[in-house]
């Protein structure tokens, strides 16, 4: 035991526990996904040749890029006001728009789900409301189609895509914004030359990190999308508990893997991602 | 700068986009209200009959004890494992051990459908599908990361010298551990603690790959409410999960709240 201290660090054996636990229980399993993309149902690249022979397939994936890319903008948009707003609000307002972001944040994604299920229906809230003052005579259909599923969507993601957004615009310097209007730029010029600029590593960061969760989001397709709308983490749970197609269902989950980590890889040349996620690499 | 039209422009719209993260989880309290047997909004009268029938129904209360049991597990382990971990990370803090710590993070970052498939791949063959162990198994290995997180971030907020001070006082390892690490980080453990809780509590997408009769969480029946789409029962559980993720908003801001007046130093 002795002589070991002296080749490791006394503090890895307090990771240890946990580090095996995903090595043995999570890394494990996900090797051998990866593994049978190539040999299920037999060796070869004949999983992913269907990408390209398959029309059901690119369908799913161009559907899945599609909504990713809409709901991507949109929370983007909107989570940039919102982290604007909130920099730039004050004191008691800032506290006040955290805490009802923060509650939105934890709603369980079930319940927001419904929610919206029950607003967007035929007889819901939304398309009721709008016959009786007039604005439509016809119900809108929401519901089991894209619109829905983007409305779900961008709804879960916003939160996701203010909080980078924020801790990039409260390390920014106002006196920068403050010499720009000196030297006699005006509220939208200081506004597109130097603020946006400047907040181009939050925008990176927020909008790759809504594009990864969506790429891989379950819950609100399925229950919006009613099965019409079909994305790739739908698709992977037909093939898995349906249909038993591993070979499939492993390759997609492999293209879904590489791409989460290749965005990954470009987020940290943007930001640093224990900013993000949180880090104690402060030392 | 003077707030110009732009300025006032973002401000109501930024209130607006707030009202719209917010108010449509609502709905499901006067949904939940409804006299009728199935979804709708009440006209009129109200009643109480499918808080009755949630309160009462044999299936919903189990579920609501197994995801408490599967939840509670998971925040135990998740913290002793990840405060363990962030610990042993901020004392070694070099090159390699941010790799590892990135590595850690992983469960977390990878879209919930590939753990999906992780866990069924996993416990198809040793015989755990569908019991609360592979479940709170599973569920730890997602939730850790979090506390990781928390642990880490308190432990940042941290001075090394108050280490060791107790070192050079003569404590040993484990004394100085007990006595002045853990005091020092606990609002990130407590924080920590509390987001596995709600992780594991409202866990669907890895739970519907990995529990089928025995184990039938909240969230697992209210995946079927929602999806059969008729029993006003699933609007009055959604209530009470709102009310339950409004308690837990509140204990964890008073954490916070604790934390900011015990470390001046941050910010």
């Amino acid at each position: 035991m002795q002589a070991l201290r002296q080749y490791i660090h006394p503090g890895w054996f307090l990771v240890a526990p946990f580090l095996l636990v995903v090595v043995a229980f999570y890394l494990g399993p996900l090797v051998n996904i990866l593994w049978l993309s190539v040999t299920d149902p037999e060796p070869g690249l004949g999983n992913y040749e269907a990408l390209f022979t398959s029309d059901s397939l690119a369908r799913i994936l161009w559907t899945t890029l599609r909504t990713c890319l809409i709901t991507t903008i949109f929370s983007v948009a909107i989570g940039y006001c919102l982290a604007y707003a909130m920099v730039h609000a004050h004191n008691r307002n800032q506290n006040i728009m955290l805490t009802l972001l923060l509650i939105s944040f934890w709603i369980s994604v079930l319940v927001r789900t419904f929610a919206w299920l029950m607003l967007l229906g035929h007889n819901g809230l939304v398309n009721n409301a709008f016959e009786t003052i007039g604005l439509i005579d016809r119900p809108i259909r929401f519901m089991r189609n894209e619109l829905g599923v983007l409305i779900g969507m961008i709804h879960y993601m916003v939160p996701y895509a203010v909080l980078p957004l924020m801790v990039n615009m409260q390390t920014l310097d106002p006196r920068v914004m403050a010499a720009s209007r000196n030297l006699g730029a005006s509220g939208p010029q200081t506004f597109w030359r130097i603020y946006l600029p400047l907040t181009l590593p939050g925008l990176v960061a927020s909008s790759l990190l809504v594009f990864i969760l969506s790429l891989g989001f379950y819950v609100t397709p399925a229950i919006l999308g009613g099965g019409k709308v079909l994305m790739v983490a739908e698709y992977i749970s037909v093939q898995l508990l349906v249909t038993l197609r591993w070979g499939t269902a492993a390759m997609l989950g492999t293209l879904m893997l590489l791409g989460v980590l290749a965005l990954l890889w470009v987020m940290s040349r943007f930001m640093r991602l224990s900013a993000v996620f949180g880090g104690g690499a402060t030392r | 700068m003077k707030p110009g039209l732009f300025a006032h422009l973002t401000r109501v719209g930024a209130w607006v986009a707030l009202l719209f993260l917010v108010l449509p989880a609502l709905i499901s309290i006067p949904v939940s209200l409804t006299p009728k047997r199935f979804l709708s909004m009440p006209e009129g009268t109200y009643s109480l009959r499918h808080f009755q029938n949630l309160f009462t129904s044999p299936d919903w209360l189990s579920s609501f004890a197994q995801s408490g049991v599967i939840a509670t597990s998971t925040a135990l382990l998740a913290s002793t494992l990840g405060t363990l971990c962030a610990i042993g990370l901020w004392r070694v803090t070099s090159r390699f051990s941010e790799m590892v710590r990135a590595f850690l993070l992983l469960p977390l970052i990878i879209p919930q459908i590939i753990s999906a498939m992780v866990f069924y791949r996993l416990l198809v063959p040793i015989g755990l599908i569908d019991s609360y162990l592979g479940l709170i198994l599973a569920h730890t290995i997602l939730a850790t990361p979090m506390v990781l997180i928390t642990v880490s971030a308190s432990l940042a907020n941290f001075d090394p010298k108050l280490e060791q001070a107790s070192r050079n006082l003569g404590a040993s390892n484990w004394t100085t551990m007990r006595r002045v690490i853990l005091p020092s980080i606990k609002p990130g453990v407590i924080a920590g603690a509390l987001f596995a809780f709600i992780l594991s509590w409202d866990e669907i997408v890895v739970t519907l790959f990995i529990s089928k009769f025995n184990v039938y969480t909240l969230p697992r029946r209210m995946w079927n409410g929602i999806r059969e789409n008729t029993d006003p029962t699933v609007a009055a559980a959604a209530v009470v999960l709102i009310a339950i993720t409004l308690l837990a908003f509140v204990i964890y801001a008073l954490v916070a709240r604790r934390r900011a007046q015990t470390s001046p130093s941050e910010e």
